[in-house]
């Protein structure tokens, strides 16, 4: 371990070459630009490959076929070129594809503000392509946090062979901050599930007790199908009601049965609070001076910060806010988490108090936003 | 499957026997074409110039994409569109796969054209097959790149106003290092053709003219397969070296079959030094 | 559907060439019945499992072995082998 400083997309280059990062297929979009580049100069010296592709939808797409040549691949992009993956990141669900795909929020909608933050992503990462699935999201706050969760986001995407969404903004891309990154072997590294029995015996879908299929990949002799119809555990197309509802329950049950895993909250003074006041990303990283500030004056408030986005624990997060008579959701959006925790909490104890700005939240406005519910 | 596998005929251990009978319809070109390619696959294998662990198909959606349904090798059905760069990440992944890109006019051409376009640019190290049948057959017929002026589709009912697009003489423009174009009336050329582009680097692109009686050939009145067969071995004429000015695709001149480019330029693989 | 495989196959069997013809994959297109130079293929009387009627071989000893009808189906339904009966 050494410190280091780093802007927040350096961190999650950094971390992914730490986590075997060999494949990036990326295209040119303000603010994630600069994390291609950066890993077009360096990952060529670990034995990895940079491709600027035509479109975002050649960068999805490539990255889920190098994955199924059996190396870890990842995409960063913005609002924009996200949607252009929706239907990659649906392929990836469907053929239960490990691969991370970055996004770094910027305000939109459709050009938006290209060099500006918001939180206005939150669903889409949850849901961005058509189809009945569960995938997970998670949001950084720090540098750190980027380092770290990329980390993470190879781990769950190897370990539940899904693609993972790691949600950053524009405000977190390009700050700089001191972190500790990892030497090698010092992190533990998840590589997905193989196969033990010979390729005769071999079905491509059909899961272990995990509920995750051993993933074999090209060129190892076990003849993979990559299917991106409904298939069975062979992988051949079927259209039958039965095995429509057994493929969308084993890939939504997967995640959520990893919940414990995957899922992580961070919480401040929560157990001590008549208030708590619940946020992410950038805009918790001004919250949480706001509630430190309130805490000094006397107020018994707390923070509970989200790591994961998607799926939420929700008796995890029950807990936590169970004493407290008042829930606040910050968030830079016209109120995306705080229909889950409103729902979760209850929403007669919940209150949602945007700050909606394009500039790194000021801690008057936030502080502001929560003490009018205090 | 823990069954042994039933081999009947010559092809079948490249196939997926369990899942024959395959869906093209009666007089459909694009068997012809995949058993011309499974030959040439077949020698190359026999020859010791290809592993057959390591051969993969990439396709993406319609009816020359189910070709990945029935090869006995890794396969991939993948996006409408997008089995070229998915096939890039694979080939880029692990360059000792020989990546083989099976599709329609409609997706390769159609939507995927962007990504034909760069693959050809980039002279990406794939072998990408489009079988053109003049028409989106799988979703019921209608309107193709490649559909000739004033056709009845079903999206053109009063007859195409687009004049059509010849995707030989666009790959021939850009960086291809193979351009060719072959018939399934003499599948011979198919074998030849593919037997040659696996032995070559960069990107080898092989359009393969296919009949397909009950979409297509319903739209222009030849509903019968040996018919529609007949009527377009007529308009076939293969050349030794033909060039790009006569690649233009017209059912009244005919269609120039043949190896338009043959040339050794720089691959990709070559210029980023992996393989 | 495809799971009881499409198996039975009848055999020409001439003085030098024996066609093949797995009945159940044919789809009747008559490509080889078409193509073949010497004429020896026309279409049969009996359905397969689909339908479908596959052909039959009229004269296996005038088969030269070209092949052409092997090349020529989209199916895989019919191959030609060396060998057969005098």
């Amino acid at each position: 371990m050494r410190r280091e400083f780093l802007s927040g997309n350096r961190a999650i280059a950094e971390a992914a070459i730490l986590s075997g990062l060999k494949f990036y297929a990326g295209y040119p979009i303000t603010p994630a630009s600069d994390l291609m580049e950066y890993l077009a100069e360096k990952l060529p010296s670990y034995g990895g490959i940079v491709v600027q592709f035509e479109d975002e939808i050649a960068s999805i797409n490539a990255a889920i076929g190098a994955s199924w040549a059996g190396v870890k691949a990842m995409t960063a992009t913005s609002g924009p070129g996200f949607s252009l993956m929706a239907e990659g990141v649906s392929l990836a669900v469907a053929t239960e594809t490990p691969v991370v795909v970055v996004d770094i929020m910027r305000a939109g909608p459709s050009t938006g503000i290209p060099t500006k933050a918001t939180q206005s992503d939150v669903y889409q990462a949850r849901w961005l392509a058509h189809g009945d699935y569960t995938i997970p999201v998670f949001a950084p706050w720090s540098v750190q946090d980027c380092y770290d969760m990329t980390i993470k986001s190879f781990n769950v995407a190897e370990k539940f062979r899904t693609p993972v969404v790691l949600l950053s903004d524009a405000n977190i891309a390009h700050m700089w901050e001191t972190l500790y990154v990892r030497e090698p072997g010092e992190v533990e590294i998840i590589e997905r599930k193989k196969p033990s029995v010979p390729p005769e015996e071999y079905r491509p879908y059909q899961p272990g007790l995990d509920l995750v299929p051993p993933m074999a990949v090209f060129g190892e002799g076990y003849k993979v199908i990559v299917e991106s119809l409904v298939h069975d555990e062979l992988g051949y197309y079927r259209q039958d009601s039965g095995t429509y509802r057994e493929m969308i329950a084993r890939l939504n049950e997967k995640i959520r049965r990893g919940v414990g895993y995957i899922y992580e909250q961070e919480e401040y003074w929560v157990e001590d609070s008549d208030a708590v006041v619940v946020a992410y990303g950038s805009t918790a990283r001004m919250v949480y001076p706001v509630v430190k500030a309130l805490r000094q004056k006397g107020a018994r408030v707390g923070f509970l910060r989200l790591k994961t986005l998607w799926p939420l624990d929700e008796e995890r997060l029950w807990r936590a806010l169970s004493r407290a008579g008042k829930v606040i959701v910050v968030e830079n959006n016209t109120g995306r988490v705080y229909l889950d925790v409103a729902r979760i909490a209850g929403s007669a104890r919940t209150f949602f108090s945007p700050v909606i700005t394009v500039d790194p939240p000021k801690f008057n406005e936030v502080m502001e936003a929560v003490a009018r519910w205090l | 499957m823990a069954l042994a596998k039933l081999t009947l005929h010559p092809l079948d251990k490249y196939l997926r026997t369990d899942r024959l009978p395959h869906i093209w319809c009666p007089g459909c070109g694009i068997g012809i074409a995949l058993g011309a390619m499974l030959r040439a696959i077949d020698r190359r294998i026999n020859e010791g110039k290809l592993d057959r662990n390591k051969v993969v198909f990439v396709t993406g959606i319609g009816c020359s994409a189910r070709v990945s349904f029935y090869v006995d090798f890794d396969s991939a059905h993948t996006l409408h569109g997008r089995a070229i760069p998915f096939a890039t990440g694979v080939k880029l992944a692990n360059p000792s796969l020989e990546v083989i890109v099976v599709g329609g006019d409609g997706d390769i051409a159609g939507i995927g054209g962007n990504h034909l376009l760069h693959a050809a640019k980039r002279n990406m190290d794939l072998f990408v097959v489009m079988i053109t049948n003049f028409v989106y057959a799988m979703t019921g017929g209608q309107l193709a790149p490649t559909t000739p002026l004033k056709v009845y589709t079903t999206t053109t009912p009063h007859g195409n106003p687009e004049p059509p697009l010849n995707v030989v003489k666009l790959v021939a423009s850009l960086n291809a290092n193979y351009v060719a174009r072959a018939s399934i009336t003499t599948p011979h050329y198919i074998e030849m053709f593919t037997y040659k582009a696996l032995g070559m680097r960069g990107f080898r692109f092989l359009e393969v003219i296919s009949t397909c009686p009950e979409v297509y050939g319903r739209h222009i009145g030849l509903r019968n397969p040996v018919t529609m067969f007949e009527e377009l071995k007529k308009r076939v004429k293969y050349k030794p070296n033909p060039v790009i000015d006569e690649s233009d695709i017209d059912w009244e001149k005919g269609i120039v079959i043949g190896e338009y480019v043959v040339r050794n330029n720089p691959s990709y693989l070559d210029l980023v030094k992996r393989g | 559907m495809t799971q009881t495989l499409a198996q039975a196959v009848d055999e020409y069997a001439g003085s030098r060439f024996v066609v093949n013809v797995i009945r159940d994959r044919c789809k009747e297109c008559e490509f080889c019945i078409a193509i073949c130079p010497v004429k020896i293929l026309v279409k049969g009387q009996n359905s397969n499992r689909f339908g479908y009627r596959p052909p039959v071989v009229t004269e296996p000893d005038k088969c030269i072995g070209c092949r052409l009808c092997e090349y020529v189906c989209p199916e895989f339904a019919i191959y030609v082998t060396k060998g057969g009966r005098s």
